[in-house]
């Protein structure tokens, strides 16, 4: 059961709410305050790429943030975009960044895949269950 | 908390110190400002993160387009960071690998 569940319309501006939000609900879960850095940076990179995939589709339906304390933290960010946009990402070799032929777009999705991956021991990219879209799940150990 | 920009110069090289959050809400003027000091004539750019408390992908896509930006004006472009959470977004990323990475603006300046 979700104890604190969040939706934004998919603009850049609350993508800092949702991190704070984020941030607010781990520590009180019990995450430890060496990783909420880790927290804050996840949940921001998952709502990015949730935001820019509702814009790159031109959806208007919000940005779902689900927040659970039952047990360890796991927070889950749904977008509504068509899957085939959604998986499949892959972290990005440094002679592939510097590359002039890689967009900003594509080196800030691949980058942003990498911090996510590399920030979060337990994460999942999966469709959502329900109609069209994929959710990031991300759990944490909370210290207690 | 607010992204903060600020520009001075040292020898030839331009340093423009960063602070605040640098995330997909901000990282556009922080783009902006960098195209007008590279469009300004700017060639050797230095990007101070010494007071940046928050950087995402998006803050390191502005980076690289910079960076590429003045490699092919015949430029230089590269980063002050000695926070170790910093460092590791870099390193994480592989962009420690791109980027010159200096712990100070003398570093990175040669002064």
């Amino acid at each position: 059961m979700a104890t604190v569940r969040l939706s934004f319309s998919p603009a850049p501006v609350h993508v800092r709410t949702a991190r704070l939000v984020g941030v607010a609900v781990a520590r009180r879960a019990g995450v430890r305050e060496d990783l909420l850095d880790e927290v804050r940076l996840a949940i921001g990179e998952a709502c990015t790429r949730a935001v820019a995939l509702h814009r790159q589709y031109g959806l208007p339906d919000p940005v779902l943030v689900e927040m659970s304390d039952s047990g360890p933290y796991a927070v889950r960010v749904v977008d509504r975009a068509p899957i085939e946009a959604g998986i499949g990402l892959a972290a990005l070799p440094p002679d592939e960044l510097a590359k002039e032929s890689l967009s900003e777009d594509a080196l800030t999705t691949g980058v942003g895949f990498a911090l996510l991956a590399g920030f979060v021991e337990d994460l999942q990219v999966r469709p959502v269950e329900e109609g069209v879209g994929t959710e990031v799940r991300m759990v944490w150990p909370v210290g207690r | 908390m607010e992204l903060s920009l600020a520009t001075r110069t040292v020898g030839e090289h331009t340093v423009l110190e960063v602070g605040g959050e640098v995330d997909v809400y901000t990282a556009p003027r922080l783009r902006e400002r960098l195209l007008e000091l590279i469009d300004a004539g700017a060639r050797h750019v230095v990007v101070d993160l010494g007071r940046v408390d928050f950087l995402d992908s998006t803050g390191l896509g502005v980076l690289v387009g910079a960076l590429k930006r003045l490699r092919t004006a015949g430029g230089t472009f590269a980063l002050v960071c000695d926070k170790e959470p910093l460092l590791k977004i870099f390193r994480i990323t592989a962009l420690d690998q791109v980027f010159p990475l200096h712990p100070t603006v003398d570093a990175a300046t040669g002064a």
